[in-house]
């Protein structure tokens, strides 16, 4: 080190920490910029997803405009995808809390979610009658529903956690999975199909699962509501692509509303993390006895970390019945696979960090799930081909005569299930080549307060970066009546 | 290394205000005491029927050939194992069933044989969380908005505390690296950073030197010696005799899970007994 001149500053450090560079530059000498270095991470955070959005619209555009698809075609195909990337934003976040941040093995997150939209459609659904054909609900409030999938979701949570959270850490992944096909074979078992209580017909739905009103979110709270008239009919004018004001409109809604519950959850994730009980979930994640060693109680702070993810887990489950089922669920939605997608989605934005979270989900969802059906859609509206083969063996004998025709249209007419093996190829290439994922590997340090050296005076005393502008909203050191 | 001397000097200036020292007016002479410690594994007798006691502001020497069973003496101390038989005293109450977070939060930490860094979290992270009674632990603290301004006001005393040990052990240069970056001592000496921002009474070390270079090796026992004027006590695993002879007011030899002697590094010199079975012609 240099001494007592010019300590932490360290361009040194800054060399030998390799492919970080991004992130955290370190300040300037001068006091009065303190704060720069972290302002511009935020943005760049910030940036870096809408850059990476954009992006991603902007290939669905291009690929929809050579395609010739009609712009109502392509601006209904990139809301539906942002209605999409947005539950799984909400999932990969929750996860990263889970798994990035704390180190807990969740491969039962679909059961979160299943209970979370079970609990909120059996919430809102309208009351039925004694003897009507199927259940209903208790015709609660939008907000209630949402709040009792929270709660649900939490509580499930609890249940898991209490006996494997303490124990090793495959014992979670266990119990997660067994979970949630517990969950999803719970509502598919007609015990509790529809039962009558307090004069009300209620009940789970069985196989045929809950069908809850069918007023679009967009017709109910804005077009219904009533108090937006004036701007309905300017959409309504501007959007009229093909005479009415129709689905693409809504779902732009959907979208948009869901994009601002991520912001949420990306607010209250980057703030937790942030912080220093999401210190104490790194060092969980980490090493689990030296914190317990440093004297932090590791069994609650797992529990209070696993318990707000899966409390997340419900709202995105719920939001999705919602927004994206079109209020109605039932079993089969909840398999496993949605699980599996989300963990793809995690581990290509790079896990630990909430904005390669936001980015994995948008890739994910973009990419590898819409996009190969998407570029199949636009390919087949510039070609026409030939009826495909029905046999693996019948495409590739035309390879050998040099006629890729009978190849390619069994690609395309595949392509559902073909995706599923990209997506297997990009994983491996992604372990192999980039193990930590896009944005894995950040320092997203975890502090309240900027860590970042400030001020050297000629003695070499450093002063705590937080003697700058951000402290000024500090108040008085209230926290130090916490100190035993 | 030519900063070496001037850094010396500048901790020597700075040691005073380093740590805020432990009130040993109303605490008992004998802080920790173990009576009677058994520890088996499978059909191993690790620890055999351990007992003794390590006075208030000393640093206090545990030595004993490999396998004497120090490390596991420490696990069932600092509540890591359950003894099979025996008891731990921590200033006069019996915590042999506390969990180690409770003992940490009473005073008593301690380091691991192997340095046990948080990799992936930096060096000032790793330093940050040691404190007690950080407020902003508890999550809500940390998320609402209203609440936060006491957090900050914690994190910028806690950060400011950071800064100086991290300069006496010379590791504020690496403050913004990777933990599983740094070298074996350089690990070594943040675990001991680490374990020292967490205001404990007293600390169990478990070969704390290893890889240390000798002249910081030096200024860290000097520093100790200043940590028990403060009334700071350490319990202290080294393999280097010339250490625990020149530093350690009192000594413990294990052997086979046992006791075999205890005294001045004077008496365990001269011990019969401590030669055949352990020092051989070392000394
Ligand atoms: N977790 C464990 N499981 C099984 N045997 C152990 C364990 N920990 C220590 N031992 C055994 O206990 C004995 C004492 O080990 P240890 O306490 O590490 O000795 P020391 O630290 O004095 O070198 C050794 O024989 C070791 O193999
Ligand atoms: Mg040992």
């Amino acid at each position: 080190m240099s001494g007592g001149s010019d300590p932490g500053s360290g361009p040194d450090s800054e060399a030998s920490s390799g492919g970080d560079a991004q992130s955290d530059p370190p300040s300037d000498a001068d006091p009065a910029s303190a704060d720069d270095p972290l302002t511009r991470v935020r943005e760049s955070d910030v940036s870096l997803i809408v850059g990476g959005f954009l992006a991603l619209y902007l290939g669905y555009v291009l690929v929809g405009i050579v395609a010739g698809l009609s712009p109502r075609g392509i601006f209904a195909t990139v809301t539906q995808l942002t209605l999409l990337i947005a539950i799984y934003a909400m999932l990969t976040l929750s996860l990263n809390l889970h798994w990035g941040y704390t180190g807990l093995f969740n491969i039962g997150i679909v059961g979160f979610m299943a209970v979370g939209g079970y609990t909120f459609l059996m919430l809102t659904m309208q009351v039925a009658e004694p003897g009507v054909r199927s259940a209903g609900g208790l015709g609660l409030p939008f907000v209630v529903g949402l709040a009792g999938a929270v709660v649900a979701a939490a509580v499930l949570g609890f249940v898991v956690g209490l006996p494997s959270l303490r124990l090793r850490a495959d014992y979670l992944a266990i119990t997660t999975i067994a979970m949630a096909e517990i969950v999803r074979y719970f509502y598919q078992s007609n015990a509790f199909q529809q039962v009558e209580l307090f004069g009300m017909s209620l009940g789970t739905g069985g196989g045929s699962g809950l069908v809850g009103d069918s007023t679009t979110p967009f017709d109910r709270y804005v077009y219904e509501a009533g108090w937006s008239e004036g701007l309905v009919d300017f959409l309504d004018e501007t959007f009229r692509i093909s005479g009415t004001l129709g689905p693409p409109i809504e779902t732009l809604f959907d979208a948009i509303v869901l994009l601002v519950v991520v912001a949420g959850f990306y607010w209250l994730l980057k703030r937790t993390g942030g912080s220093p009980f999401g210190r104490v979930l790194k060092a969980i994640r980490e090493d689990e006895d030296v914190a317990n060693a440093l004297g932090k109680d590791t069994g609650r702070f797992k529990m209070k970390s696993f318990m707000l993810g899966c409390a997340l887990m419900g709202l995105a489950g719920a939001l999705y019945v919602y927004f994206q089922l079109g209020n109605t669920v039932n079993p089969t939605v909840f398999r496993p696979r949605l699980t599996f997608f989300v963990w793809v989605a995690l581990i290509l934005g790079g896990a630990g960090s909430n904005t390669g979270s936001v980015l994995g989900a948008a890739l994910f969802v973009g990419i590898l799930f819409r996009g190969p059906l998407y570029v199949k859609n636009a390919v087949e509206n510039i070609v026409a081909f030939p009826d495909s083969p029905a046999t693996v063996a019948g495409a590739l004998g035309g390879l050998l005569s040099l006629d890729p025709v009978p190849f390619l249209a069994f690609l395309f007419d595949n392509m559902g299930s073909l995706r599923i093996i990209l997506l297997g190829v990009v994983l491996i290439v992604l372990m192999k080549r980039r193990p930590q994922g896009l944005l894995g590997h950040r320092k997203e340090t975890a502090a309240a307060v900027p860590l970042v050296p400030t001020e050297t005076t000629a003695t070499g005393g450093l002063t705590p970066g937080s003697e700058g502008p951000e402290a000024t909203d500090g108040g008085e050191p209230g926290g130090g009546g916490e100190r035993p | 290394m030519s900063s070496a001397d001037a850094a010396v000097e500048k901790g020597a200036e700075e040691e005073p205000t380093l740590e805020l020292g432990v009130e040993t007016a109303d605490l008992a002479a004998v802080p920790l005491r173990v009576d009677g410690l058994e520890k088996q594994f499978g059909g191993i007798t690790a620890v055999d029927g351990a007992t003794f006691e390590v006075e208030r502001g000393t640093i206090t020497g545990l030595i004993g050939p490999n396998g004497a069973g120090k490390s596991t003496t420490f696990n069932l101390i600092t509540g890591f194992h359950r003894p099979d038989a025996g008891a731990v005293y921590f200033d006069g109450d019996d915590v042999t069933e506390d969990s180690p977070h409770t003992l940490a939060r009473k005073g008593l930490v301690r380091t691991f044989q192997i340095a046990r860094e948080l990799s992936e979290m930096t060096v000032m992270e790793n330093m940050m969380l040691a404190p007690k009674g950080q407020s902003g632990e508890q999550l809500w603290r940390s998320v609402l908005p209203w609440t936060r301004g006491g957090v900050r006001a914690q994190e910028s005393e806690n950060l400011e505390r950071t800064w100086r040990t991290l300069e006496f052990f010379e590791l504020d240069h690496l403050w913004n690296e990777y933990a599983g970056n740094l070298s074996g001592g350089q690990r070594k000496l943040l675990e001991m950073a680490r374990v020292l921002m967490t205001d404990p009474q007293v600390v169990l070390l478990d070969e704390p030197l290893a890889g240390v270079n000798p002249s910081l090796e030096k200024r860290l026992l000097e520093h100790l010696h200043e940590l028990t004027d403060l009334g700071y006590t350490f319990l202290i695993v080294e393999h280097d005799m010339d250490v625990i002879m020149q530093h350690c007011e009192h000594v413990i030899v294990m052997h086979q899970g046992r006791v075999l002697a205890e005294g001045t590094p004077a008496d365990i010199r001269d011990n019969e007994e401590v030669i055949d079975a352990y020092l051989g012609d070392d000394l």
